[in-house]
């Protein structure tokens, strides 16, 4: 078992937020340690984009409390995250297609020297970067087009490892990826947990949220529906807190001893 | 769910078929990558598959040039002499300035219509301020150069922050800024320039010292094997892979065969022309600025993601702005050269094939319509593929009409080339 620091890197203690008439998130709690991965579960709608964005400074909370390292935060805008140490790898990865790989990991940050591009230093810490993260592409000077979807993927979390963020967010990292590809995000995550990270991984494959995360917080209708450790946990217990088939600690607790007996 | 825990391990089915592939997964590179062998060997290896792959580069340009130059040559032998040459690469200083402007704005993905009357504009106002107002001809061309910046600036404020798409707003200028131009010229329609003045020197100052073409040559040659050279080093130093020197050492032949061949048919004729000087300089900065600089790595990103470069904290509606202020600078001095060409401005300027021209020089000379791929360079060897047929077929006696239609056949044609281009590099994966 990964060591777990007493004080967790981020925390949500009842946050809430409404779209209009829409109540997104209600009392929302989550608690991210470093060196942990916190998977976040949930069916579409159930508002786990949203808990993200607010985490992001995309949406600004309405109510409730951030807490980042035991002090309490505003995070109003994206920049406010950032500063912070949180990193955020939406599902659209934003790269730039027609930019090599060094480019896209730099963009908007580029090393210089004297006002020009510092290639030279960008393209060692590049290969630094990527070789600490055991990332392999073919060549760090190849355009992002010629790279498949899963080296993409690590392209994209690679970039979001170059502030040395506290908290990654992983927004659905492994779908739309091949077998090996999604075994490849896998591994990069595990390796952020090594590193010391907090990582949030929102999945809807349990398989992978099975294979990495520590803790499982499931949302639904905008609401926790129970944080579960993973190895104690079954896949029925968190699918059924997902689809809302328990919503208390009876059913649960029905619903694990059924799951034993049909085994 | 396998989960490799170390790299060590080549875990895919190319990578253990190569026996390089351990040692070369505890780098970042991959053992599937075509390691281009060293020195001169790997350098052909490359070129070949880049040809395959469908990057040609400049390629079809410069081996359309060539062909140009072969046809009209057998033609008519004064087609090579080095007084048609030197016509040829001053004349076409007006146009390629305008194209250089076009090739930002199509890094962007977007395109300018209004350059072609900004330009006539340009001229206008700078004849205006010069002859008619009596300022001194710097100022006015200082002046004529800003209020460029200035109109290309106003597109971009109309497509950036209001996001009306560009091509509307630029079709309007078009009409609007040709509006201008006729306004300004007044009834007369004609404003004479004094050929010896700074605009009419533009086009007819030539070095005429032996010196001055071998020189700057020389130069161009020296520094550009310098800066290679330094860089490589700097990259072996740093331990990241480098040029092979044998690799710079050719590159750097081959542009000092241009260039001496140039400077010599230069001063077969009146010497080094100062447009030729003037425009050259100007590639060299924007291509500086493009490829070497932050502000040029973002306009190559907005091209490429404008989403990802919004995330990435790039102020894209800046940099749009900034993209269509360089188009109308560089609209504003492509007017000034085609009025020094005809010692007036009159109120023909900016009309015609002008703008069609910029535009096609760009895409020519091998920048992408879909934004994001292209170099400054490409305005040069597009414009040098336009005027060499138009002074071709004028050596030929050819009439207009013709003269359209195959300027508009070549366009086609590169288009085409483009697309075709953009579909192998598709299944090649580099698009």
């Amino acid at each position: 078992m990964v060591h777990v620091s007493a004080t967790p890197v981020l925390a949500l203690r009842g946050v809430s937020k409404r779209f209009g008439a829409v109540q997104a998130l209600t009392d929302v709690e989550l608690e991210v340690h470093a060196g942990e991965v916190v998977a976040l579960v949930g069916d579409n709608g159930a508002g786990k984009s949203t808990l993200v964005k607010t985490i992001a400074g995309v949406h600004p909370i309405d109510e409730g409390a951030i807490e980042w390292e035991g002090k309490p935060v505003q995070i109003g805008k994206p920049n406010d995250a950032q500063s912070l140490g949180i990193a955020t790898v939406y599902q659209d990865l934003a790269l730039c297609d027609n930019i090599d790989v060094v480019g896209n990991l730099f963009l908007g940050r580029e090393l210089k020297k004297r006002g020009i591009l510092d290639e030279v230093e960008m393209e060692r810490r590049a290969r630094e970067l990527l070789t600490t993260l055991s990332i392999r592409i073919p060549s760090v000077r190849i355009p992002i087009a010629s790279l498949s979807g899963g080296q993409r993927q690590t392209v994209a979390i690679a970039r979001s490892m170059l502030g040395d963020p506290k908290l990654v967010i992983l927004d659905e990292p492994t779908a739309a990826l091949g077998v090996e590809q999604t075994a490849q995000v896998l591994d990069l995550v595990e390796r952020l947990r090594e590193r010391g990270h907090a990582v949030i991984l929102i999945s809807h494959n349990m398989a992978d949220v099975k294979a990495v995360a520590d803790k499982v917080a499931v949302l639904r209708l905008g609401r926790n529906n129970g944080v579960f450790e993973v190895k104690t946990t079954s896949q029925e217990e968190i699918i059924s807190a997902i689809t809302g088939a328990t919503d208390n600690a009876v059913t649960r607790r029905a619903a694990r001893t059924n799951g034993e007996v049909s085994k | 769910m396998s989960i490799e825990k170390t790299s060590e391990t080549p875990q895919d089915a190319p990578a253990v078929e190569n026996p390089e592939a351990a040692a070369a997964a505890v780098t970042a590179v991959d053992p599937r990558l075509l390691v281009r062998e060293q020195g001169l060997t790997g350098y052909l290896g490359e070129f070949k598959r880049k040809m395959r792959a469908g990057e040609l580069g400049s390629l079809p340009v410069i081996v359309g040039l060539v062909a140009i130059c072969a046809i009209f040559q057998s033609l008519n032998s004064a087609f090579l002499s080095a007084q048609n040459l030197s016509d040829i690469t001053v004349t076409m200083v007006g146009t390629g300035m305008i194209s250089v402007g076009i090739v930002f704005v199509l890094l962007l993905g977007e395109i300018d219509l209004s350059v072609g009357s900004v330009s006539g504009a340009a001229s206008a106002l700078a004849a205006v301020f010069a002859v008619n107002q009596g300022w001194p001809e710097w100022l006015a061309v200082l002046v004529a150069v800003a209020a460029g910046a200035a109109i290309g600036a106003a597109h971009g404020f109309f497509f950036a922050v209001l996001g009306a798409p560009a091509f509307a707003v630029t079709l309007a200028g078009l009409l609007f800024w040709l509006g201008f131009m006729l306004q300004v010229l007044g009834a007369n329609g004609t404003i004479n320039l004094d050929s010896d003045g700074l605009i009419g020197q533009l086009t007819t100052y030539f070095f005429s010292d032996v010196a001055a073409a071998y020189g700057l040559a020389a130069v161009v040659v020296i520094v550009f094997f310098a800066t290679s050279y330094v860089g490589n080093r700097r990259r072996e130093a740093a331990g990241i892979p480098s040029r092979p020197l044998s690799e710079t050492a050719l590159r750097t032949g081959l542009l000092a065969v241009v260039a001496f061949a140039a400077a010599y048919m230069y001063n077969q004729y009146k010497g080094l022309p100062l447009a030729t000087v003037i425009f050259l300089a100007f590639l060299v900065l924007t291509d500086f600025v493009l490829r070497r600089t932050a502000y040029g790595r973002k306009v190559f990103a907005l091209g490429g993601s404008v989403e990802a470069s919004r995330r990435a904290g790039i102020n894209v509606t800046a940099v749009r702005i900034s993209v269509f202020a360089i188009s109308g600078f560089f609209a504003a001095v492509g007017g000034l050269f085609l009025a020094s060409k005809i010692a007036s401005a009159n109120q023909s300027a900016g009309a015609g094939d002008l703008l069609m021209n910029a535009i096609a020089a760009a895409v020519i000379g091998g920048t992408s319509l879909f934004g994001g791929r292209g170099r400054t360079w490409n305005a040069l060897l597009g414009v040098l593929v336009i005027v060499s047929i138009q002074y071709g077929l004028q050596l030929e006696s050819i009439a207009e009409p013709v003269k359209y239609m195959i300027t508009a056949g070549v366009l086609l044609t590169t288009v085409v080339i483009d697309s075709i281009t953009r579909k192998t590099q598709k299944t090649a994966g580099r698009a």
